[in-house]
């Protein structure tokens, strides 16, 4: 038995310790708001934020979460309205949105380490997810548009 | 598979029923399942031979739901085709919903793909929604004892010209049995708003399934669960196709937790000759297991096939003269000994991975004799006839729940999923759940076919090309998907596949052309090709294309005058009513907007940059998206990478339902399209794909992503489907910037910075 702190929730979490984290959050805990993509930590879909630092879930097995403080696509904001999400909905980023959660999350703890990005440095801390859609021009956007409502706020 | 093939009729010669059974319960808009019923929307309702969710149904509070059969996938399709019945329905949009119904042949063929959507439906879709109105205008008017020919809608509410008195929509659909019958002829005269007058379409309203997708509430095949359910992992396979397991021996599984069984399946489709699955209570026992379990396979046929091979094949059809024609016009013979200037190429596209961000997958589950396949799936016609088959049961009894999709590109036509899970939970006798590795769905993707073609032009004395002789050989997905839609060639020879050869018949006024088209026999077996993003124009489009600037530079002429000359609306490109009315002229407007955005021939360009113009009629010659593009493109003259600085777009699309929808697609597929030249290449080697994840193949990432410049072209014509040709037109435009930059021709994708130098030391 493990015991998870997702989204300020415990769960209690009866699976063996080398358990993807990725499993463990989308098909054990059925929140699947964080995605499937490769397995091998190269298109972000997966990513959460854990102890704050966007991860890539399906790199992290459950023994490495136990006592982290996680946040998943569900917990971003307890509304949905954290700015990045505000940004996303406002710029009609997601065409498909399988990898709209992993962006979200990367960009969200991207502009908690950085508030006033350059495009250059965007450009830098998103080219970890990939978006098969190609919605890039609109991710570059939306993470400036949600600086900004963070500057404001 | 043609047997899947017979339900394409679908509905067709019957009457529109609007109607309510009971006061207070709704409003439904559909097809009646009778022809020509004499009692009425109403009685057909009582009776149960009315379709009460065909199209619409709206609620006693006003709430209307368009339903969509068509697949979610990033298009936003069902915003676009809700947008066009609420225009005549003059609902208020805040009161249109959207839904997903579940497969069911009364809907006809049921497939989402080759950006037909809103260009087969818009029509309908509006006939539907301004016959909801009549009914509701008819029976506002009775309650409010006002002739209907007195009143008007707008806004969810009826209104008498005259007094003002008005009454919601709300209030008519709780007030009484509405029971309105409208035949096919009545359908045909229902007068439509034209482009002008619209309120709603060509709003760029945002899109309905994007909320979902903000906050991780968005549900998608891979996240459903249903109880009881085990997860099945395929033990993947040594070949591409036609491997067999033997056996299999589990004991280094037998102690992984969770661990149930490892089961030998055939697949009586053929979709693989047969599977080996591993069960489990988790995913992770399941992935554990799957690398525990140890296989003796059958290699089958295509062992030994390799990339050289199915290039071979190809190159060795085309000199061999195989294959028939699809396009014969004037004389080719004729034309090239007359021909003052002889121009001639090859050119090739390797393997393409479609790369859907969301792995194939399905649930499936048995109940009382019914299957259900919960999945996102673009041809639930045909998956569900399949997996029917494979499992022995009938085609009805097979149920496809559409789920939102991680993207499809054409991948999702497939049954390759559904059918191994159905199989596994059959054998298993409890629902299974089956997800593809990252790197089964990449080795065994439905690739988009390799493919080698040969150009040869003649350009007469007047500088003009008058004769185009041009074959094109790849694997035929049509044969493999549905044999009843290969096409009688044109020399009446034999059969052929449009699919795999569109394009080809261009709009440019060449008055001697031949085109034929060949079967890849070894690319068909060992690769059984698919339906990728924009299908055959993204090779075909690829030769005529590049062919043109080499033909154009050949002479002596500018890549765009050259073009422009030769897109008049005469001949066999004048044009017709609604798709492809102004003909070949309207691909020369969109070259001159491209042209001009771009600066094309004035802007001043650093050392090694070029500009490069293409224009493509994608999907069909019937149903044309007239696009051009220029690419900038810079090369380092030391390495001879080419980057690729900015695409500037032109779209004619006719009329725009909804102009975001139509730019979002535009910028998306233009990056698809590069990433496909420039980043992804699929190989192999002893009949197994030699990439397996984001490590080999490397699509575009957003710090690689070119400056997008779209124009969208709206002249008031019938909407053209958006979501695929740009990807057809970047790959010639960045090779024509590239020989623009450097003199460097490359001939053959993906366009690697090797290729470029080694063709700038030959020019």
């Amino acid at each position: 038995m493990a015991v998870l702190n997702i989204n300020g929730v415990s769960h209690v979490v009866d699976a063996p310790g080398d358990t993807k984290l990725l499993w463990v959050i989308r098909e054990g805990l059925r929140l699947t708001g964080t995605k499937f993509g490769c397995g091998i930590g190269l298109c972000g879909a997966c990513t959460v934020h854990l102890n704050g630092e966007a991860v890539r879930s399906c790199q992290l097995q459950l023994s490495d979460a136990e006592g982290a403080t996680i946040t998943t696509i569900e917990g971003l904001d307890p509304k949905g309205q954290h700015p990045v999400q505000k940004a996303w909905l406002e710029l009609q980023i997601p065409q498909c949105g399988y990898c709209q959660s992993g962006q979200m999350m990367n960009a969200a703890a991207f502009l908690e380490s950085n508030s006033s990005p350059s495009d250059a440095e965007i450009l830098d801390a998103m080219q970890g997810n990939i978006c098969r859609c190609s919605t890039y021009a609109r991710i570059k956007q939306g993470v400036r548009r949600a600086a900004q409502m963070m500057q404001e706020a | 598979m043609t047997k899947h093939m017979k339900d394409l009729g679908g509905a067709t010669r019957r009457d529109i029923l609007v109607g309510s059974a009971v006061a207070g319960t709704g409003l439904v808009v559909g097809y009646s399942v009778l022809p020509h019923l004499t009692g009425g929307a109403r009685e057909a309702l009582a009776a149960g031979n009315f379709e009460p969710s065909l199209f619409l149904t709206m609620e006693p509070s006003g709430i209307a739901t368009v339903h969509i059969t068509k697949t979610e996938m990033g298009q936003h399709v069902g915003t676009a085709l809700a947008q066009a019945v609420a225009e005549e329905l003059e609902i208020d949009w805040n009161d249109v919903r959207i839904d997903y119904p579940d497969s069911h042949e009364k809907w006809g063929l049921m497939i989402t793909g080759g950006s037909w959507s809103v260009n087969w439906t818009f029509d309908r879709n509006s006939r539907i929604g301004a016959a909801a109105r009549m009914a509701l205008v008819e029976a506002g008017a009775n309650m409010l004892g006002v002739p209907a020919s007195e009143c008007s809608a707008a806004n969810s509410t009826v209104t008498h010209t005259g007094t003002g008195q008005s009454t919601t929509y709300s209030e008519i659909i709780s007030a009484g049995p509405i029971d309105r019958t409208f035949s096919e002829d009545e359908m045909k005269a229902i007068e439509l708003k034209k482009f002008g007058e619209y309120k709603l379409v060509g709003t760029s309203v945002p899109a309905l399934d994007i909320p979902a997708k903000i906050d991780g509430t968005a549900r998608y095949g891979i996240d459903v669960f249903v109880p009881n359910m085990a997860y099945g992992r395929i033990i993947t396979w040594p070949t591409r196709w036609g491997a067999m397991p033997n056996s299999v021996d589990d004991s280094a599984a037998s102690g992984i937790d969770g661990y149930i069984g490892t089961e030998i399946i055939e697949d009586p489709t053929g979709v693989q000759r047969g599977y080996a699955i591993v069960l489990a209570e988790t995913i992770w026992a399941a992935e554990k297991a799957a690398g525990a379990v140890s296989v003796d396979w059958d290699l089958g046929p295509n062992a030994n096939v390799s990339t050289a091979d199915i290039l071979g094949y190809a190159k060795k059809a085309t000199a061999d003269g195989e294959g028939f024609a699809w396009v014969i016009d004037g004389d080719t013979d004729a034309g090239m000994s007359n021909a003052a200037t002889v121009v001639e190429a090859e050119y090739e596209t390797s393997l393409g991975y479609h790369g859907m961000m969301e792995p194939m997958n399905c649930v499936a589950m048995e109940q009382d004799g019914v299957w259900h396949l919960f999945t996102a799936c673009q041809w639930s016609t045909r998956c569900t006839a399949m997996t029917a088959e494979a499992l022995g049961v009938e085609p009805a009894n097979v149920v496809h729940h559409q789920q939102y999709a991680g993207t499809g590109f054409g991948r999702r036509l497939e049954p390759d999923a559904m059918i191994p899970a159905a199989l596994a939970a059959k054998a298993a006798g409890r629902p299974v759940k089956l997800v593809f590795t990252r790197e089964q769905d990449v080795m065994f993707d439905f690739h988009q076919s390799l493919t080698y073609q040969t150009v040869k032009g003649g350009v007469n004395v007047a500088g003009d090309l008058d004769t185009m002789v041009h074959t094109v050989c790849s694997a035929w997905a049509t044969k493999r998907q549905a044999p009843g839609f290969l096409a009688e060639s044109v020399d009446k020879k034999g059969k052929i596949d449009p699919f795999s050869t569109n394009g080809s018949d261009h709009w440019y006024n060449v008055p001697n052309q031949y085109v034929r088209s060949i079967e890849n026999v070894v690319g068909q077996s060992a690769t059984p090709p698919g339906q990728l993003r924009a299908v055959a124009p993204t090779w075909t489009m690829w030769a005529v294309e590049s062919f043109l600037d080499e033909a154009a530079h050949a002479v002596g002429r500018d890549p765009l005058e050259f073009r422009t000359s030769l897109l008049k609306a005469v001949g066999k490109n004048v044009g017709t009513p609604p798709n492809t009315v102004g003909g070949a002229e309207r691909l020369r407007n969109a070259l001159l907007v491209a042209a001009g955005r771009a600066g094309y021939g004035v802007k001043p360009l650093p050392a090694n940059t070029g500009q490069g113009i293409a224009s493509v009629t994608s999907q069909e010659r019937g149903s044309p998206t007239w696009t051009a593009c220029v690419a900038e493109v810079h090369v380092d003259p030391e390495s001879g990478e080419p980057t690729v600085r900015k695409l500037s777009i032109a779209m004619d699309v006719g009329t725009a339902v909804n102009p975001d929808g139509v730019l979002a697609q535009i910028q998306g597929s233009a990056i698809y399209g590069t990433s496909r030249v420039l980043y992804e290449n699929i190989t192999m080697k002893d009949g197994s794909i030699e990439q397996s994840n984001f490590d080999t193949w490397t699509p575009m990432r957003i710090n690689q992503a070119p400056e997008i410049d779209v124009s969208i072209i709206q002249n008031g014509h019938y909407p053209a489907g958006t979501g695929e040709p740009v990807v057809t037109v970047v790959g010639p435009a960045i090779a024509n910037a590239i020989q623009a930059a450097v003199g460097a021709r490359v001939r053959s994708w993906p366009i690697t910075a090797e290729k470029v130098k080694a063709a700038m030391q030959e020019a």
